[in-house]
């Protein structure tokens, strides 16, 4: 059914068509009108047998999550930035305990400084925490993901992370279409968990593992999220078989086949992507676009697939990570080891800094001419506040020093 | 009174079991059938209060609840002996998740049964005092005050043992311990969880130790009696931090009781219901004495200083909860 | 593996895997140690065994067990001094339990319901005459039927009983009771030949394979007192014995007992009984010296007895005697001070001890006499062969449960003569003294009293003056037991053992260390109420 609505609305309803049993949330930006919504749902009745529980913080809210789950219940989490680093202990125990939690994560730059607005830092902080993650480019494809996620965290008892960018998508009105439930409940058997809490059947979960069995548990986790890596294309065909409408997958190419240039993103910037590429083919630029679904596992097959022919790749990255760069770029430059191909990256939109299409015309056309960019970085600013660092020990915080410049102050 | 004690020395007397009494009024550890929950095989240390202290417990609450029921469990000693690769003590369906948030997991577990319409299995959780009041303090502070239909157990021997005796917000004054070289812990810190846990109006608050399981099994029993969220702590000596004899962690823990050290009550909604007695009372001499992480007060001369305020906080008990008739 | 992940989720109880046992370098041990109570008990009795069987309570199989050793507990429940209580180590908790009462109620009891004891032996075709029937004569007599011999009792008395009936005075031995106990015996098959005495034994043993000679002290010792010719001095012994076989002696109504043991008290009381408005005990010491019981003298007291401490009779003349005071010396023995007092006394009653007739050894080949008694060896026989003797007669206290546990050990080696091998005792447990017991898991329950006949009736009747306990009451003394010494599955041991490693066998049977897991913490014998189990030293 095809309705205007908020992307956190639409998610909150396709959450909710998932039939989870328990949902545990901790409110933060901008993640809210997520969980508003689905309390609204439960309270309300529509969402039942539904337990809905307000906890304390983030990390209440997916260790409550860890029991439900092991408890045998569909469980649901979202939020977001912050919220996501209090979360970092139990996201690497719902992993190594195997449990199919499925959580929003409405992305959100990091501090310090303190910021709400969108970038990808902290889903990319917790790329190695044994998370599925899986990144949304519109509000239909959050909402189409957040039904495979469900379906994929099952399969594999493993917990599956749906990324959408916050703000400019959870709080964006669009046309989305809503599957119904009978499509739903075709498409997502009801859970069947590996191992359960039960009293009938009692076991011990969680047990202290020592040298001489970690590594190999650890290997079957790893063998585990390359098993995702075959699920994820499969489920993503029967999604498009049931729904009519392709979603998902690993990566997925935009006028690819014959570009020199490809730049490859994940999120709400490739739909800004896609238009500038659509522009420079009319100058005559042969660029296409990548749109990176799955960044874990990691699909470097499929990667370097889509990206083939392309002699300069371009990785336009909503986070990087300091001292080092693009996070995705180093995945990409491995895909693409020993093919000679350039790779770059860019990294952009950091806390909510808007990604022109005037600024990436600007770079595809004339750069980006070093390995490491940063998109409309203001060189000014940065070099006043150098100067201010230089001069004086005790220069005052940055960030506010750089507010200060800005609003053309001393 | 919790317990009902008749004067029949056989007969509902403190010890553990009684061949005179009628089956069904025997302790549950007194029981051949009990539910040995923590089995054997375990790698408690010798003497361990811990050990002892949850396989009570938790064995109460499977003869309360003809074991439907699931525990979750914090990090530490408890999890670490019990459940080490390849091997587990427990017997009961059981869950560790970290050390910081065994009542929260215990929050979703209990969430899970709801939805699934399966209220008839009961929860509990447990953990030792660093994981109740220090790291999983506001995961257990946001399950008393929702309610959560959860059990909370902490057994509490007031330090960090399993990492190798550090102080804890359990760890009273005085007391040595790794992160607290002499003179030991400073006086007026700490927290005091069952008053804190009585501050969230809950149904059910209580203390309990291992030098009266009658007692102990009563208050799990009572516990098991009520929906929402209930707390219980129990002291139960260690004899590896608290520098005892392995045979004398009961005794020690007796002491603590009779001295007024560790009062043991019980609360329903944030009011004292009951109080057990204390009923051979002793200075807090006799309790500090057989413990060497105080042996730097009974050296030459002695710190009597130092004892006459702690039993300035003995006496300040038996005051408040009216300990002596 | 199974279908668990691996390594994170784990079987339950899988633990049992690793035996923990190895860690240990002491292990627990159960053992039995020896309660005060018996070892204080002159009649050997198991005093634990048949208080924690009548605890259950079973109590017709705590009177079974009191008859192993001793055939009177009725009579025992009343006269008998209680060393079990004074050796019992509730009384340094908050009082000594009343075994005494228990036994009371339990030899009550058997009287009541009419249990009777089988005799269930082989006959030994071996007969022994047991020449007394007083105590000894009696526990001599009914221990050696039940071992399957035949016994024939001989006394001089009228009645069978010895000092039960012609000593002790009604008010404290109710002669229905001594009746009932005695009758039980006889049942049993026991010949009595009363009426005559043995005066030579070697004639009366013909056809005998064994003797046992109790004859008892019957004799009362004279002193030398200066007299007149109207006073009246008598012996508490005849006096009595006359009340108990002819009539009541006449007392008057000033009585002066002399002497400081339980037979003064008794002919004090007798005299109060009899309508004496004054009786005095004279006694040359003080109270701290008298060896009469404490319950005897307080309970003289009770009834207006009143006592002249260090004092002697110097005459009496009339009715009238003069008494000495005395003060003791630095040895303790008493001095005349030449200080008089009068004291009106219509009779003197002697009450200064009493002395065997041995008249009946009289040429009988062996026999050494000592200080006035028989010497015995450690089997009881004398240096006759097949002549054994106890109770009074022999070196000992002079009580009647001190005679009762000369019979049973007289008739366990008589037994093993006959049959030509020699009694070994028991090896002895060790004691199980206060300080091995946890009392902290005993909850304080006071002794109970038991009911006192009213004043105004114990001077004017010869009624029993101490009542019994009721069933509850006595069940409550039961079980004021601590057992000490001896495991009553309290489960202590099977409940404190962090280690689980503590199997419980089942009722009666105790537990069992699981040496697979045991550590070794000693918490099971820390925590034994009764101080049952002990650590020792693994042997490596």
């Amino acid at each position: 059914m095809l309705r205007q609505m908020e992307g956190s609305q639409a998610v909150a309803e396709a959450v909710a068509l998932c039939r989870p049993e328990v949902i545990c949330a901790y409110p933060i930006s901008p993640q809210t009108h997520i969980v508003e919504a689905l309390s609204r749902l439960v309270t309300g009745g529509r969402l039942k047998p539904c337990e809905y529980v307000n906890v304390e913080s983030e990390f209440a809210a997916l260790s409550a999550c860890i029991g439900a789950s092991a408890a045998g219940a569909r469980t649901y989490t979202a939020t977001a930035s912050q919220g996501l680093l209090y979360m970092t202990e139990a996201l690497y125990n719902a992993s190594g305990l195997g449990l199919p939690v499925v959580m929003t994560v409405a992305n959100r730059a990091i501090g310090a400084p303190i910021n709400i607005w969108n970038d990808h830092s902290d889903s990319m902080s917790q790329r190695d925490s044994g998370w599925i993650q899986l990144y949304a480019e519109s509000n239909q494809e959050a909402v189409d993901l957040h039904v495979q996620a469900f379906a994929l965290a099952e399969e594999l008892s493993l917990p599956v992370m749906v990324c959408m960018d916050g703000f400019v998508l959870t709080h964006a009105f669009e046309r989305v279409d809503l599957p119904s439930q009978e499509q739903v409940d075709a498409f997502l058997p009801p859970y069947e968990p590996r191992q359960v809490l039960d009293p009938d059947d009692p076991v011990s979960i969680g047990a202290m593992v020592g040298p001489e069995a970690f590594t190999e548990v650890r290997y079957l986790g790893h063998l585990r999220q390359l098993a995702a890596l075959e699920r994820i294309p499969h489920l993503a065909a029967r999604f498009e078989r049931g729904f009519g409408r392709a979603c998902g997958g690993l990566v997925r190419g935009y006028r690819t086949e014959d570009a020199d240039t490809i730049v490859l993103a994940l999120g709400s910037v490739l739909g800004t992507l896609k238009d500038v590429a659509d522009e420079l083919r009319q100058d005559g630029m042969r660029i296409g676009v990548a749109g990176l679904t799955t960044f874990r596992p990691f699909p470097l097959h499929a990667v370097r697939k889509v990206l083939g022919r392309a002699r300069r790749v371009v990785v336009l990255e909503r986070a990087f990570s300091l001292g080092a760069g693009g996070i995705v770029a180093a995945e990409v430059r491995s895909a693409l080891a020993g093919n000679g191909a350039d790779v770059f990256t860019v990294v952009a939109g950091l806390g909510g800094r808007a990604v022109t299409k005037a600024s990436l015309r600007l770079l595809l056309t004339g750069g980006p001419g070093e390995p490491l960019t940063f998109l409309d970085l203001n060189q000014d600013l940065v070099a006043g506040e150098l100067r201010r660092a230089g001069r004086a020990r005790r220069s005052g915080p940055p960030a506010e020093n750089l507010l200060r410049d800005l609003a053309g102050g001393v | 009174m919790p317990v009902e004690r008749t004067k029949f020395y056989q007969v509902g007397s403190f010890a553990v079991g009684n061949r005179l009494l009628p089956p069904e009024q025997r302790a549950v550890q007194a029981s051949p059938d009990r539910g040995n929950s923590l089995t054997c095989g375990h790698r408690a240390c010798r003497g361990c209060g811990e050990a002892l202290g949850a396989r009570w417990a938790v064995d109460a609450a499977i003869s309360a609840t003809a074991g439907r029921m699931v525990v979750v469990n914090a990090t530490g000693c408890l999890e670490v002996f019990s459940t080490p690769y390849p091997e587990s003590s427990w017997q009961v369906s059981w869950i560790h998740s970290l050390f910081g948030n065994a009542p929260a997991v215990a929050t979703g577990v209990a969430a899970a049964l709801r939805a699934k319409g399966r209220t008839e299995v009961r929860v509990v959780g447990q953990g030792g005092d660093g994981g109740t009041v220090d790291i999983g303090f506001a995961c257990l502070s946001g399950m008393f005050e929702r309610d959560d239909d959860v059990l909370y157990i902490c057994y509490d021997n007031q330090a960090y043992m399993n990492t190798g005796v550090q102080r804890s917000g359990a760890t009273p004054p005085a007391a040595r311990t790794a992160t607290t070289p002499l003179p030991g812990q400073a006086f007026g810190q700490g927290k005091n969880v069952p008053l804190i846990a009585m501050a969230h109006e809950i149904p059910y608050v209580a203390t309990a130790t291992v030098a009266d399981l009658r007692d102990l099994e009563y208050k799990v029993r009572r516990a098991m009696e009520f929906r929402g969220a209930r707390y219980l702590h129990v002291l139960v000596p260690c004899p590896l931090g608290w520098v005892t004899a392995a045979c004398d962690t009961i005794r020690v823990a007796r002491l603590a009781t009779e001295s007024g050290l560790f009062p043991v009550f019980e609360a329903e909604r944030g009011e004292v219901t009951g109080v057990t007695k204390i009923r051979r009372r002793v200075p807090v001499d006799d309790y500090l004495r057989l413990q060497g992480r105080y042996a730097h007060l009974f050296g030459d001369p002695p710190k009597t200083d130092v004892i006459a305020r702690i039993q300035a906080g003995a006496d300040r008990n038996v005051r408040r909860f009216g300990l002596v008739d | 593996m199974d279908d668990k992940p691996f390594a994170i989720t784990l079987g339950v109880g899988t633990s049992r895997a690793n035996k923990t046992g190895a860690w240990r370098t002491e292990r627990p041990v159960y053992l039995d140690r020896l309660p005060p109570c018996n070892q204080a008990c002159p009649a050997g009795e198991n005093v634990q065994r048949w208080l924690s069987l009548a605890e259950e309570p079973s109590y017709e199989a705590a009177w079974r067990q009191i008859m192993e050793d001793n055939p009177f507990p009725a009579i025992m429940g009343r006269v008998c001094y209680r060393p079990c209580e004074t050796a019992c180590n509730r009384g340094k908790l908050d009082q000594a339990v009343g075994v005494n009462s228990v036994e009371r109620f339990l030899g009550d009891e058997a009287i009541k319901h009419g249990w009777t004891v089988p005799v269930t032996a082989e006959p030994s075709g071996k007969r022994v005459l047991v020449v007394g029937a007083g105590p000894a004569g009696l526990s001599a007599a009914y221990h050696l039927t039940r071992l399957g011999h035949q016994v024939t009792v001989a006394d001089s008395g009228s009645r069978p009983g010895g000092m039960m009936r012609f000593g002790i005075p009604r008010y404290r031995l109710p002669r229905d009771i001594l009746d009932a106990e005695i009758g039980r015996i006889a049942d049993m098959g026991v010949t009595f030949r009363l009426g005559r005495a043995v005066t030579d034994l070697a004639e009366a043993m013909r056809g005998f394979d064994a003797a046992f000679l109790a004859v008892g002290a019957h004799l009362g010792k004279r002193a030398y007192i200066p007299a007149g010719d109207c006073a009246r001095i008598l012996d508490a012994v005849s006096v009595l014995r006359d009340l108990e076989e002819t009539s009541a002696p006449a007392l008057g109504r000033h009585v002066v007992v002399y002497g400081g043991g339980n037979t003064a008290m008794d002919a004090a009381r007798t005299a109060k009984r009899l309508g004496a408005s004054d009786a005095v005990v004279v006694y040359r010491r003080t109270r701290d010296r008298m060896p009469a019981h404490d319950s005897e003298v307080s309970e003289a007291g009770e009834e207006g007895v009143r006592i002249k401490w260090l004092s002697t009779i110097a005459h009496a003349v009339g009715g009238t005697i003069t008494i000495e005071k005395m003060r003791l010396d630095e040895t303790g023995f008493p001095q005349p001070t030449g200080e008089f007092e009068e004291l009106a006394a219509d009779s003197v009653v002697l009450a200064l001890g009493q002395e065997a007739d041995l008249s009946l050894l009289g040429g009988l080949p062996g026999v050494e006499v000592d200080d006035g008694v028989v010497k015995v060896g450690p089997n009881m026989m004398t240096g006759c062969p097949g002549v054994f003797a106890g109770g009074d007669m022999v070196p000992d206290q002079r009580t009647v449960t001190v005679a009762v546990g000369h019979g049973k050990k007289a008739a366990r080696h008589i037994d093993a003569w006959l049959r030509g091998a020699t009694g070994r005792p028991a090896p002895k447990h060790p004691v199980a003294d206060f300080d091995l017991l946890n009392t902290w898991y005993y909850s304080d329950a006071p002794a109970t009293v038991r009911p006192r006949l009213e004043m105004a009736r114990r001077i004017t009747t010869f009624d029993e003056v101490e009542g019994g306990l009721d069933e509850r009451t006595a069940l409550f003394e039961a079980r004021r037991c601590l057992s000490c010494g001896n495991c009553f599955e309290c489960d202590n041991c099977y409940g404190v053992c962090p280690d689980n490693a503590v199997v419980k066998l089942g009722p009666g049977l105790r537990y069992e260390i699981d040496l697979d897991f045991c550590k070794g913490c000693g918490l099971c014998v820390a925590e034994c109420p009764a101080g049952a189990i002990e650590m020792v030293p693994e042997i490596s």
